[in-house]
Parts: C-alpha cells; structure tokens; sequence
C-alpha cells in the first residue's frame, strides 16, 4: 500500500504544479514512513516542505495556502499528533467554507497514519477514527486495500473540500493490485469487497483485512459472509450496507477503534433506523477493548480485535 | 497621505464609530444575537493599516472584526445585514458578528479562536510566495493571543520559511478582563517578536497617521524580502470586551482619560491643525457617515432571512452524487 500511496501522490505532484507536500520529514528524509522517498530530489523544497515539528502550524498553514487557491497535501506523522492541530481542523478546515456563506474553499488534504499494533503504548496507538468523522465539512477516507488507497487519495487531492485521510501504520507492507491505468475512486462510496448470503460485515482500513480473513475462515465451515468495506466514513454511504443487510438480515460491525460511541454504534443505528423490519438477531459489534492500548505484546493484542472474535461475533448472530 | 485619502480615512473611522454604536443598541434591543465585541477606541489601528495596503495585500483578523471589514471596503449595510443574520450579510448570515469576510476584497475574515488565525496568515502569505505574487498578508490579533501557542507557532514559521507577512497586534491592554501585566510575562509585546528574530516596532495605535506611516514602512521591508515584520499598536476598547462585559477589572476613570485622546479627535485635530480639511469639511463627513448608517441599518432591517431549504448549503464544496441523504451525511 506504501508504495499506492506514494504513487498517488508523485502523479498528482505531476499532475498540477498547484500541489505541494508538507509536514514533519516529508522531504529530506523521505517521510517517517518511506512514502515520500525521492520526492524531495525530484519536485525540489518548494513543493516537498520539511516543517518543524509544530502540527497547528502544519495545519494552518495548509489551510492558509488552499484558501489561496494551492492544493496542499499535509502530513501529520501520525493521527495522535492531529490532537495537537485540533482547532485547526475542526474549528477552522472543517467550518470556513459554511461560515462564510461558501466563499472560501478548501482543497486540502490532511493525510495520517493511525492504529495499534506495534508497540507503540497508549499515546501513539490510537484509532481516532470517528472523532474525526463526527463533523460536517471534513471528508473521512480510510482505505483497506492499495487499490482504494491510490485512487481515494487521487480524488481526495482533487477534491475541493477538507479530507483527513488516514492510513493504518500495518497496512503499508500489504500487498495488492494497483491498475495500470489512470483512475480515481470516488470519495463517499462504501464497496462490496466480498460477496456472500449468510451474514454483512461492515469493516474498513486494517479491519477489512482482519474481516476477510474471517470470512475466509468462516467459509472453510460453509458460512458465506459479504464484507462491505465503508472506504469513507464521512460521507458514510450506507447505501450498500442495507442492501445487504436486507438480503442477509445479520451483520456484524468490526472496527479498530473503541466500541463506546463509534462505527459500530453509528452503523447498527442507521441499521436499526432504515431496515428494522429486515433485522433478524441483534447486531453484533466488534472494536477494541476500553483500555489505553498497552505496550506489553500479548496485552496489545489482547486489546486489539482480532479475527477469532469476528468469527464468534458471526455465529452470535447466525 | 493624499488630501482624500485622509478625508476618505476619517470617514471610515467615524462609519466604524457610527457603525458601532448603532450595533450595541440593536443588541441590546435583542436584534443580534450571539456575541458583540464593539471595535470603539480602535478605529485608528484598523483604518490606519488597511489603508497602507496594495491591492494584492490581504487582510485577516480576529472576532473583533467589523471595523477591519469596514477599512477593507466592505459596505456597511454587508455588515450590518451579517450582524441581524441576513442573507444579504457578507457571510449570508452563516457567520455573524465575529465571522465576517469578503474574499472579493481581500479579506480574510473575522476568526473567532483567539490566535487560530496566525498560522492560517502563514499559510496565506506562503500561497502567495509559491505562486510567484508579491503580495503581503496583514494578520491582526490583539494582545491576548500573544499567549497561545498558535501564536509562536506561526511567527516560528514565519520566520523560518520567510514569509511575506505583517504582524500586527492590536494591544488593547486587556486579554478579555485580564490585563495584559497579569497575563502576559512582557507587557511590551513586540519583545515576544525577538524570540523569532523579527524585527519590530511599537506605534501609538490612537494615531492613525502614525499608524499608516508605520504599516507603510514594514511593508516596504517585507515587500524588499526581509521576510515577516511585527508592529505592535497600543490602543485602547473603550466598552467591554463584549456586550456582556460586567467590567469589574478597571475603574471609570481610565476609561476616560483615554478617551480624552479619541483616535476620531486626535485625527481630526490633525486634519484641521494641518489645513488638510476644514471642520466645515469633516462635519460633512460626520453627516454621511450618520446618513450611510441610517440607509445600512433600513437595508439590512429589510433583507431576508436565510431560507430553511438552504440549511445544508456550503457544507460542503462537492455535496452532489455522494449517495447521502440530506442532514446525515
């Protein structure tokens, strides 16, 4: 997936001189996750903008310049430090365009890396996921699969509104498709990732992979699930999602992040609102334990949501 | 400065008086809602510095924002309308009081978390710098946000990055009811500009000429690409921080001996000692000045409401084909 997002980015950069990265080792060091490797050498200072390590004036700044008409692209080096540029993107990215009766416009993308899973204790392990989500005027795109990475990101650079996009730090070293071809994937589209009749599970980014591989095992016993990958949580499309639901009358909802208040909560919601005739056994939710996420490597995962509790959420409905 | 830029300027600071005036008594006849924050006092600063500005020169300031609209050429009847939350406001009513803008014009809002804007001046300026302008973003703030981090976030960056940026705080000596002796640990806030290494000046902000010269001046540096500069104007608010002010924390006195040097009088002392104006002259001005505001006030009495089908409106740029319903993107 590293190397899709990479990918997005340079043609993008290509693409419109109006695009430029910044953040804290985007350039000479070729980003804290080797996404931006030789970008610096190729599009120069101007547009790959090593900051200090100072994310209010990350984010501002990049609101500043997209209010100019430029298409900044800006990284926070990891979602736990977009807390320290929260006015920024909540009172500020997320309002000037409404408050202003429409005549500023933002086309910015703040891109993150998110989640648990390596050892990295309790302030650099959070899905913050639905924080995020939670304010009309910021887009929310997490993608799954290097497919959708590329081409949400593509699109979200295009875009003219606000987009916190996140990656899951585990899943850059996943491997998968990219097409050869130009394409962009629309912003605000949930996928059918994988097609069954016996159960919907609604996941995303790290969680769709933990959800496949449960479908998979799921399947070795004859229970076909459909995985419906939300890609965007805000605007969440749940178009697909009760599409499903209403031929499987099931779902489980599986995601990183705590389980008080977030996507399960918001997803069985519209569940429960839009098809309640359709509902034949409780929806089941599966999330991270309400712990702050542990150093200590059996307890990390102890905390984290793992495949074999997808499974018993899957057969608690059935 | 030109014979009708000054007179141009005098006018402007009396429609803010005016402007002023008439806002604090329609929110006390509970016509505008929300909070007020009058600019009374601080015409000087305002007026002073967007007069020094080029027409690529953007502006951007805090919530206590309509005298700054009004120097940038907004119509006072704009304002007025975005203060009884009209349609026909120059934020159509989104905004209010501490939210206005009009882009048009080069003005940047009206930002109401105190200091948030600083760094979105950075990133002003640094557009401007990327694609080649010359242009120079004028940030104000007042003395309060000199306290936040965002503010030592963005001159940091400033600096760093060599931005073509004017700093301007607008020391009107209290954070709220807090004085900035109680708050701030140097009272002569330009200091705070040499932990950046920016160089700085402190200028009577109740002089509007010293104002403009001073504003003219740190253009012209930064313009030449010396990078940020900071001009510190002291000035004074002669009403509460807000309309709901209890003002407990000075004595009536201080209040009036700083209104012995009202920046309106002292410019109009100015004008007639210097044979610019005669007072018959400015006494005309005074008559506009009342008579626009008559004329914004009816206007914006008469525009409409926003409608309630256009609630969803501007939330977002690129709204259609996103398969959501209305209300629960």
């Amino acid at each position: 997936m590293r190397e899709a997002i990479s990918q997005a980015l340079w043609e993008e950069m290509e693409r419109d001189p109006k695009v430029f990265l910044q953040g804290e080792e985007v350039g000479l060091w070729g980003g804290s996750y080797a996404v931006t490797k030789g970008f610096y050498d190729h599009f120069g200072p101007e547009r790959v903008r090593d900051t200090p390590i100072s994310e209010a004036a990350i984010i501002g700044s990049a609101i500043g310049a997209a209010l100019t008409g430029l298409r900044p692209v800006a990284e926070l080096m990891t979602v736990n430090f977009a807390l320290s540029a929260m006015d920024h993107i909540v009172n500020q990215a997320a309002k000037l365009h409404y408050m202003f009766g429409g005549q500023m416009k933002l086309p910015l993308v703040i891109r993150t890396v998110g989640g648990g899973g390596r050892q990295l204790a309790a302030t650099h392990s959070q899905t913050l996921d639905v924080i995020f989500a939670y304010f009309p005027g910021l887009k929310v795109v997490a993608p799954g699969t290097p497919e959708d990475a590329k081409g949400l990101l593509k699109s979200a650079i295009r875009s003219d509104d606000p987009i916190f996009f996140i990656e899951h730090a585990t899943l850059y070293q996943v491997r998968g498709e990219v097409p050869e071809e130009e394409y962009t994937t629309p912003i605000g589209s949930s996928k059918v990732q994988r097609v069954g009749q016996d159960v919907t599970i609604i996941s995303y980014s790290k969680m769709l992979d933990t959800s496949l591989k449960a479908a998979e095992q799921l399947a070795q016993e004859g229970i076909e699930a459909e995985v419906i990958d939300l890609r965007t949580l805000r605007p969440l499309d749940m178009a697909p999602v009760l599409a499903s639901f209403r031929k499987t009358n099931r779902a489980v909802i599986v995601e990183e992040g705590w389980k008080s208040f977030g996507v399960g909560a918001e997803i069985s919601a519209r569940i429960y609102e839009e098809a309640f005739d359709y509902v034949d056994a409780p929806i089941q939710r599966v999330a991270q334990k309400e712990v702050p996420l542990p150093y200590n490597r059996s307890l990390e995962q102890l905390a984290l949501p793992q495949e074999k509790d997808v499974v018993a959420a899957v057969k608690e409905v059935l | 400065m030109e014979r009708d830029e000054s007179i141009r300027m005098y006018l402007e600071m009396v429609l803010i008086r005016r402007l002023e005036e008439r806002a604090a008594e329609l929110y006390q006849e509970g016509r505008i809602g929300g909070f007020l924050h009058l600019y009374i006092g601080e015409e000087a600063v305002g007026v002073g510095v967007v007069s020094a500005r080029q027409n690529g020169d953007r502006i951007i300031t805090a919530y206590r924002d309509h005298g700054v609209a009004i120097a940038c050429g907004l119509e006072s009847r704009v304002v007025m309308a975005e203060l009884l939350g009209k349609e026909t406001g120059c934020s159509k009513g989104r905004g209010g009081s501490m939210h206005m803008a009009d882009v048009s014009k080069n003005f940047w809002g009206g930002h109401a978390i105190v200091g948030s804007h600083l760094p979105i001046a950075a990133g002003l300026a640094l557009g401007d710098k990327y694609s080649g302008r010359s242009g120079v973003t004028i940030c104000l703030f007042g003395d309060g946000a000199t306290n936040i981090g965002y503010f030592h976030e963005a001159l940091n960056l400033s600096k760093v990055w060599s931005l073509p940026v004017l700093w301007i705080c607008e020391n009107n000596k209290y954070g709220m009811g807090t004085s900035v002796e109680r708050a701030s640990a140097v009272s002569e806030i330009r200091q705070k500009a040499a932990g950046y290494d920016i160089p700085s000046a402190r200028v009577d902000g109740m002089d509007v000429v010293a104002v403009h010269e001073a504003t003219l001046g740190a253009l012209k540096e930064i313009r030449a690409g010396g990078g940020p500069r900071f001009l510190e104007a002291v000035t004074y608010r002669y009403k509460g921080h807000s309309m709901g002010d209890p003002e407990r924390y000075r004595q009536p006195e201080e209040i009036r001996q700083w209104e012995e040097n009202d920046p309106i009088g002292i410019f109009r002392r100015y004008l007639t000692g210097k044979k610019i104006a005669s007072k018959a002259e400015l006494d005309e001005s005074d008559r506009k000045a009342e008579a626009e505001l008559q004329e914004a006030v009816a206007f914006a009495e008469a525009s409409p409401d926003p409608a309630a089908e256009d609630l969803f409106d501007d939330v977002y740029v690129e709204a259609q084909g996103l398969g959501t319903r209305p209300g629960a993107p």
